[in-house]
């Protein structure tokens, strides 16, 4: 049979002047790379192998180590790119459906970088975050139409009916949804203990609730996906909030499979499934095929909890977004998670990652001024998601109408992800994507948590900084308010959908 | 293969009685809800007419009887209780289910069973699309469907575990079984798609064409008969039928070919 042969995407340099010989990189490589050569008394390099990962780059030792981007060209020019030959050869070998992980890089889907925030100079002064207050409590659930006033013992004023349950978090960032299975028991351990550090939340994915994690259940939102694993009564009743996913940036329109390898003995437990049996969640749930079924379905949840959390409903971003976010909320959700194109995932079919979905930036304004026009806005909290790489991404995200913002990506690459895009490969050196106890064990979760926490902190002192320079001392001021923007190199179409002016434009 | 403890009996005669007439189902759950923190291990709701969410995330050692038909969604999340319903019922009954008991004396809408974990639902006459999909079992957790009549299009579809059992029975006035389909078969098409883990069991032929690929269809072996004689009985008993005519079959199992059914779909 014919074997399609790519030239490897890297290049393993070796200083042979600073190498020990100390076979570090031997056995550290989960990937196989790096083999010891008995003939020669050298490691030498496998580099078709490499993921482009780096760890045995920062953990030789004497530095020995760089791993560069193969210079190899194609003569084809630039529309017959590397990958789409590498696809090709891969799919002429197996047949298969090529598989991507982590989220699209196309750089022309990302709004984020030609929105500019505004500052306040001489007419409005600026505020100083270090020694004024500067509020960024987000609370996440649905408001009331008006608030009812009854009069109690002596003629003083109480609330006439309960106010929905709302999640209060400290800071507008949360992580989302990385289930127990896709990243390894450390990797959640770090971001729930972080989670609950700073006082905000993190979210389970469709993975069940590990023993080890009930007792940060507080802090957690859970999901309700198509597959139903791990869906308990005290999986409903310890969460924080529920989140019906019915969609992912990455992967619009379709399910998920964990394949059945990394369903070990811990993951099966939690999902309740046989060990080495795929987990799959359906493309649908067959219990939704409409609005009204969602409605049931979020019911039954509210029911199932006595009406005591926010149960949300999360979906990718698609071309009629707006809509679907006005259905959703008809259908009785407390929060909508919006997962735009450049979400991420463990493993998602490259094909639909790169090409299904639209940008969060455009779906998050239509959808705010869709409710905003319906006069539901208050009845439901945003969240947005979908690479938000920085806190300046979160704070326009919020600026175009999101309440608070997912992260996941970013905070991967806080507990040591390179982001080298092969997590469905189960063999992810840092320990993050991984079952293998082998290399989990690398991921210690108590640096971890502090790592993901650290994280947190920095991006709520920038985003303080640059509210005060804003001249504003609460996030609530910002949210929603797309005055604090404008758009640089956009076209007219593109502004209108921000709902925004270009960068030169006054109030 | 293990199962729980049997759910509690029927409602008995010092059952609480809720009359359901008229009440929006928020406010019937709630005074459910109110009779078992009171204390209530029996209840009889009466004129109960299309109210969801009935037994829903309730836990416990519990018996309710539905009197009329119920609304969608009954004994979803729910963990331990028997709910017994004189008529029919509509669509998703046990949704995402841990354990208890629901028997259905009627017919049932689509999706019985969906994606439930544990205890038994038992519906005496037929059963409409999507008849337990995605039901998985874990450990002594075993979720069992026993349909009296027949099943229509994708029953047990993504099926991971547990037991699905379709009889065949006439109906529950002397009526024959609904027919799945124009051919009269007991199964509709597509049965067990996607299917991974599991038994579905069917009482009488089964014609190849109605099944999924991933589904080979042998006759019922002697752990296949231990299975049924576990559950036959007390389904026989719910609805006061003679189980040994029942049980005699004969029995066809389908069952997944694979645990794996799409290892091979991708490209690593």
């Amino acid at each position: 049979m014919a074997r399609t042969r790519v030239a490897p995407d890297f290049a393993v340099r070796r200083d042979t002047a600073r190498c020990i010989n100390c076979k570090a990189c031997v056995r550290l490589c989960a990937n196989g790379v790096h083999v010891w050569d008995e003939v020669a008394g050298a490691p030498v390099a496998d580099e078709s192998k490499c993921v482009g990962c780096h760890f045995c780059e920062e953990h030789c030792p004497t530095r020995a180590l760089s791993i560069e981007r193969a210079p190899a060209e194609t003569t084809s020019g630039g529309h017959w790119t590397r990958s789409a030959i590498r696809g090709i050869g891969r799919q002429a070998e197996t047949g298969g459906i090529l598989l991507g992980a982590m989220g699209n890089d196309r750089p022309q889907m990302a709004y984020f970088d030609r929105l500019v925030l505004n500052a306040a100079q001489v007419t409005n002064p600026s505020i100083d975050p270090l020694r004024e207050p500067m509020e960024l409590k987000t609370f996440i659930g649905s408001r009331p139409d008006r608030i009812e006033i009854a009069r109690g013992a002596g003629g003083r004023p109480r609330l006439g009916a309960p106010l929905p349950p709302l999640l209060e978090i400290e800071t507008p960032i949360m992580f989302s949804a990385m289930s127990y299975g896709s990243i390894s028991l450390n990797a959640c351990r770090s971001l729930a203990g972080a989670a609950g550090e700073i006082g905000t939340c993190w979210n389970t994915g469709e993975g069940g609730l590990h023993p080890d994690l009930e007792s940060c259940a507080d802090r957690a939102i859970v999901q309700v996906a198509s597959g139903r694993f791990g869906v308990t009564p005290e999986y409903l009743a310890r969460a924080a909030a529920i989140e019906i996913k019915v969609g992912q940036g990455a992967k619009p329109g379709i399910g998920g499979h964990l394949p059945g390898g990394k369903v070990t003995e811990d993951v099966s437990r939690t999902r309740r499934i046989p060990v080495g049996s795929d987990a799959i969640s359906p493309a649908p749930h067959h219990d939704i095929y409409s609005i009204e079924d969602l409605k049931q379905l979020i019911f039954a949840l509210k029911e199932a909890t006595r009406y005591s959390k926010p149960v949300g409903v999360k979906i990718a971003a698609v071309h009629n977004v707006a809509s679907i976010a006005i259905g959703i909320v008809h259908a009785g959700a407390d929060f909508i998670a919006i997962d735009g194109i450049r979400g991420g995932t463990g493993a998602a079919p490259s094909v639909i990652r790169d090409h299904v979905g639209i940008p969060i930036e455009l779906a998050l304004a239509s959808v705010d001024q869709r409710l905003r026009e319906e006069g539901l806005r208050h009845r439901v909290s945003i969240i947005a998601a979908g690479g938000i790489r920085s806190s300046a991404d979160v704070l326009k995200a919020i600026a175009l109408g999101a309440d608070a913002v997912y992260i996941a990506t970013a905070a991967l690459v806080a507990l040591g992800c390179h982001v080298c895009r092969t997590c469905y490969l189960g063999k992810c050196n840092w320990g993050i994507a991984t079952q293998d106890p082998a290399l989990t064990r690398r991921l210690n979760p108590e640096v971890g948590q502090t790592r993901a926490a650290n994280l947190l902190r920095a991006w709520s002192h920038e985003i303080k900084e640059m509210l005060g320079g804003m001249g504003v001392n609460a996030i609530e001021s910002v949210r929603g308010n797309r005055d604090h923007l404008r758009g640089v190199g956009l076209s007219q179409v593109e502004l209108d959908l921000l709902g925004i002016k270009h960068a030169g434009s006054p109030w | 293969m293990t199962t729980r403890a049997p759910a509690p009996a029927r409602p008995g005669p010092a059952a609480v009685v809720i009359d359901a007439t008229g009440l929006h189902y928020r406010v019937l759950n709630e005074r459910i809800h109110a009779a078992v923190a009171a204390g209530a291990r029996s209840i009889v709701l009466e004129g109960v007419c299309g109210q969801r969410y009935i037994g829903d995330g309730l836990e416990g050692d519990l018996a309710i009887e539905v009197r009329g038909v119920p609304g969608s969604d009954l004994g979803a999340f729910m963990r331990g209780p028997r709910i017994d319903v004189r008529a029919n019922a509509q669509d998703g009954v046990g949704n995402t289910m841990s354990d208890g008991l629901v028997a259905v004396h009627g017919d049932a809408g689509d999706i019985p069973g969906h994606s439930m974990r544990g205890g038994r639902v038992y519906i005496r006459g037929d059963a409409g699309y999507r008849v337990g999909i995605h039901m998985k079992a874990y450990g002594d957790e075993f979720p069992v469907v026993i349909v009296g009549g027949t099943v229509r299009d994708f029953v047990g579809e993504y099926m991971a575990g547990g037991l699905l059992v379709v009889l065949g029975l006439p109906g529950g006035h002397g009526r024959p079984p609904g027919r799945a389909n124009d051919a009269g078969r007991l199964l509709g098409d597509f049965a067990g798609t996607g299917m991974h883990g599991g038994a579905i069991l069917v009482r009488g032929a089964v014609d190849p064409r109605c099944v999924g690929r991933e589904v080979a269809i042998d006759p019922a072996g002697p752990a296949d008969l231990a299975a049924l004689g576990r559950f036959l009985p007390e389904f026989c008993a719910a609805f006061g039928l003679d189980a040994a005519p029942v049980m005699a079959g004969p029995f066809q199992r389908l069952s997944p070919r694979s645990n794996r059914p799409y290892g091979a779909l991708y490209a690593y």
